[in-house]
């Protein structure tokens, strides 16, 4: 026996030895590599939104392949900090991760590597964390889901002048995944973009309690649209509330890409964010060697939001026009999405509210984000902060399915 | 008469059993399976990923021991799995199919974060890691001992069973964390309490302790009464019952160790590793460490071998996805097809295929 443990113990220390060899004989000539850490991999939405961005940046930038790394299928846990420090080993000066939960591992590589810019997506602690070479940046996709939820207002005008509905009947459903700002953030910008263009519209979500799993957002779709929903929207990453509305034949707005070819007649239109822009810009400040904003907010003009094409098989007639119409106003600042006149908490009109915006273990409330009459949404960090329950929206449950 | 329609139902082979291969030969048979298994796989990576053989071996080496970091995680990588192993050996040495490991485990680590999130802040580490860990082996025990308990008095089915209770642990993880994180992300991060405090390396004293844990469960298998029972109880119930073994109690005492050391590795992984919990935790070791077990047949020894080799296929081949940039599916084909081969080869290790012999005139029977 002792035999057999100490043969296999041989073995495994003289193919190490083995690998450690040939692996020095690598050399590159590249002096400037990416990083990139992803929770999943192309099957997932999400990261294949990510994945798409990184290569677009490749090819912008004249990244040969060995010059961009990639780490799929990373969990949030140690494995984070493994990954991210096996990427340092490997020469990457900038490091990248996609996932909220992967975000304590990367701080603790960021305070290990000094030298190298590590830099996460939908994160919330950079501002506070006081680190030179940790950043976090998200966009204000809210601008997207209220454009979004226009198209979804003028579908819902046209069902109310054929008289397929009447004005009180125009009702939303919602996907969404847990009860946490970003869904609300996104849920809640996207019904004033619908209320915007149809007043009487109203709204139910219904919460799966996970990023992904198909089955359940395929049964919340299913069970806003028999409860009268007559139009679905989803925040979660699977196909599953789509599938279901194209079954069904009921209007969908969807997120994190164009889903028009699985659902070519119930489609109308799509909002994601775009991070080409974000990885050009910390791959050109890490190469010239400026310094990376802690925490940076993606926007229209940057071109970090992005908007599918309308479908006009499905979408209402002249949505392109009102939704070019509305982004102007944006634009000009004439237009604010939590304006506080166009919503109501309890019966009242907000004049001030605290949000958590420093990360701390109490989520105490730490910041006013009210002025000037709207509520100023990713410009205190860069990561969602509204998580206000508003009039006209229902929640059918919370955190779990 | 009858001679002859045996011969013409004799089919062209048939299978034989084998007695006493020696130790070399059934050796060198799993060494040439790999081989076979690896060659297959890298016949493969040619046509899937468009990369010479050569450069498929070298990146799988390179993935596993390429550096000193990559070693060091390799090396605990292989302790996190061979822990679970260690744990579920006791119940399938008694014929216990506990596939259940996955959720012992973590419910141990969810224990563990528990302790760590409510007494953190009030008690110093020193006395804090202790109580993390008597909470991880209580957790790990009851929700072991649960399925044992219940196939002792009525008889249910254990597979079923503890396959339920890994769903049980996973609905509990995600209500705590719903709980612990009143933003609603579900996301709770590292805590910065109970950490195992660093010697040599940060993976030192886990792959320490692990390895001790081996030795130990080793000699209680091996050299102690209760393992003998075990044993026993494994072989024949009624033999067990006939010379006056309680087969119940043994089966809950022994479920009761296995969650345990479920614990110790969800403690281990929490106090040393993540300093948190989340649903994917464990992520399916519970599962690639009866796999571990099994291919050691059941000795704690060997599966430090076994361990490492699952670890080194796994590690070495997540390295060919990231240096070819392809399907993360390939590396799951490379495990499955190494150990396909390493499976089958045990047909041939414990059989042999004798092929009909042809009649005296060399032509086939009419």
């Amino acid at each position: 026996m002792f035999k057999k443990v100490l043969s296999l113990c041989l073995a495994v220390l003289m193919v190490a030895a083995l690998g450690v060899f040939m692996s020095s004989c690598e050399k590159t000539n590249d002096d400037f590599k990416l990083g990139v850490i992803l929770l999943h991999d192309e099957a997932s939405t999400y990261d294949l939104n990510f994945i798409e961005a990184v290569e677009r940046a490749k090819t912008q930038l004249g990244l040969t392949d060995a010059q961009v790394i990639y780490k799929k299928n990373i969990p949030e846990s140690n494995e984070c900090y493994e990954a991210a420090a096996d990427l340092v080993d490997e020469g990457c000066d900038v490091i990248f991760a996609d996932s909220f939960g992967h975000e304590t591992y990367m701080i603790k590589a960021a305070k290990e590597f000094t030298s190298v810019q590590f830099c996460h997506a939908t994160g919330t602690m950079a501002h506070t964390e006081g680190l030179a070479n940790y950043h976090n940046a998200f966009a204000s996709i809210y601008e997207g889901r209220f454009l979004a939820g226009v198209a979804a207002g003028l579908k819902l005008n046209e069902m109310i002048e054929a008289g397929t509905i009447t004005a009180e009947q125009a009702k939303i459903g919602y996907v969404g995944a847990f009860t946490y700002a970003e869904v609300i953030s996104g849920y809640t910008s996207f019904y004033l973009g619908a209320k915007y263009v149809c007043p009487s519209v109203t709204m139910d979500v219904q919460f799966t309690g996970s990023w992904y799993d198909e089955i359940k957002e395929k049964d919340a779709a299913t069970a806003l649209i028999n409860n009268n929903c007559v139009l679905i929207s989803q925040h979660a990453d699977s196909m599953g509330a789509p599938s279901v509305c194209e079954e069904k034949n009921v209007p969908n707005v969807s997120y994190n890409g164009s889903t028009v070819a699985s659902c070519p007649n119930t489609f109308i239109i799509s909002s994601k964010i775009d991070w080409t822009p974000y990885v050009v810009y910390i791959c050109e400040s890490a190469k010239a060697g400026t310094e990376i904003a802690v925490d940076w907010t993606g926007t229209i003009a940057t071109g970090s939001v992005a908007l599918a094409e309308v479908n006009t098989q499905a979408a209402a007639e002249g949505t392109q026009a009102k939704i070019d119409e509305i982004k102007a106003l944006m634009a000009s600042g004439d237009l604010h999405v939590f304006d506080t006149a166009t919503f109501t908490v309890g019966g009242e009109t907000l004049t001030s509210y605290m949000a958590d915006v420093d990360t701390d273990a109490a989520y105490e409330k730490d910041t006013e984000v009210i002025a000037d009459g709207y509520f100023h949404e990713s410009e205190f960090r860069s990561a969602p902060y509204f998580d206000i329950q508003i009039d006209g929206i229902t929640l059918l449950n919370t955190n779990f399915g | 008469m009858r001679n002859r329609d045996k011969q013409a139902h004799e089919p062209p082979f048939h299978v034989v059993k084998r007695d006493g291969v020696p130790l070399w030969k059934s050796m060198t048979i799993r060494v040439l399976a790999v081989v076979f298994g690896l060659l297959l796989c890298s016949i493969l990576a040619v046509f899937l990923i468009d990369a010479n053989p050569v450069e498929f071996i070298t990146t799988l080496f390179d993935g596993a021991f390429g550096s000193a970091r990559r070693l060091w995680k390799f090396g605990k990588d292989a302790s996190v799995l061979l822990c679970i192993a260690l744990a579920i050996t006791p119940a399938f040495r008694m014929r216990f199919w506990n596939i259940g490991a996955e959720g012992q485990t973590l419910i141990g680590a969810l224990a563990s974060v528990a302790v760590a999130y409510y007494l953190g802040d009030s008690i110093p580490n020193g006395a804090l890691l202790p109580l993390m860990l008597l909470a991880s082996v209580a957790a790990g025990a009851v929700w072991g001992g649960l399925p044992a308990v219940f196939k002792a008095k009525w008889e249910t089915n254990e597979t079923l069973f503890t396959l339920m209770m890994n769903y049980a642990a996973s609905g509990l993880v995600a209500y705590f964390l719903l709980l612990w994180t009143p933003s609603g992300s579900s996301v709770l991060g590292a805590l910065s309490v109970g950490h195992l405090p660093i010697v040599i390396h940060e993976y030192f004293l886990l792959i320490a302790a692990v390895l001790v844990l081996t030795v130990l469960i080793y000699i209680y298998l091996q050299y102690t009464k209760q393992g003998y029972e075990i044993s026993v109880v494994g072989e024949s119930e009624n033999t067990a019952r006939y010379i006056g073994i309680g087969v119940s109690r043994v089966i809950i005492r022994t479920m009761l160790v296995s969650g345990a050391v479920c614990g110790i590795a969800g403690f281990l992984i929490v106090s040393a590793l993540d300093h948190s919990v989340t649903t994917t935790t464990v992520g399916g070791m519970g599962f690639t460490a009866i796999m571990v077990s099994w291919l050691a047949k059941f000795n704690p020894l060997v599966m430090i071998g076994t361990s490492a080799f699952i670890t080194f296929l796994q590690q070495g081949s997540a390295q060919i996805t990231t240096n070819f940039n392809i399907d993360s599916a390939f590396p799951d084909m490379v495990v499955g097809i190494v150990l396909f081969f390493i499976i089958g080869c045990e047909f041939f290790i414990n059989y042999k295929l004798a092929f009909r012999k042809t009649s005296k005139k060399g032509g086939r029977a009419k």
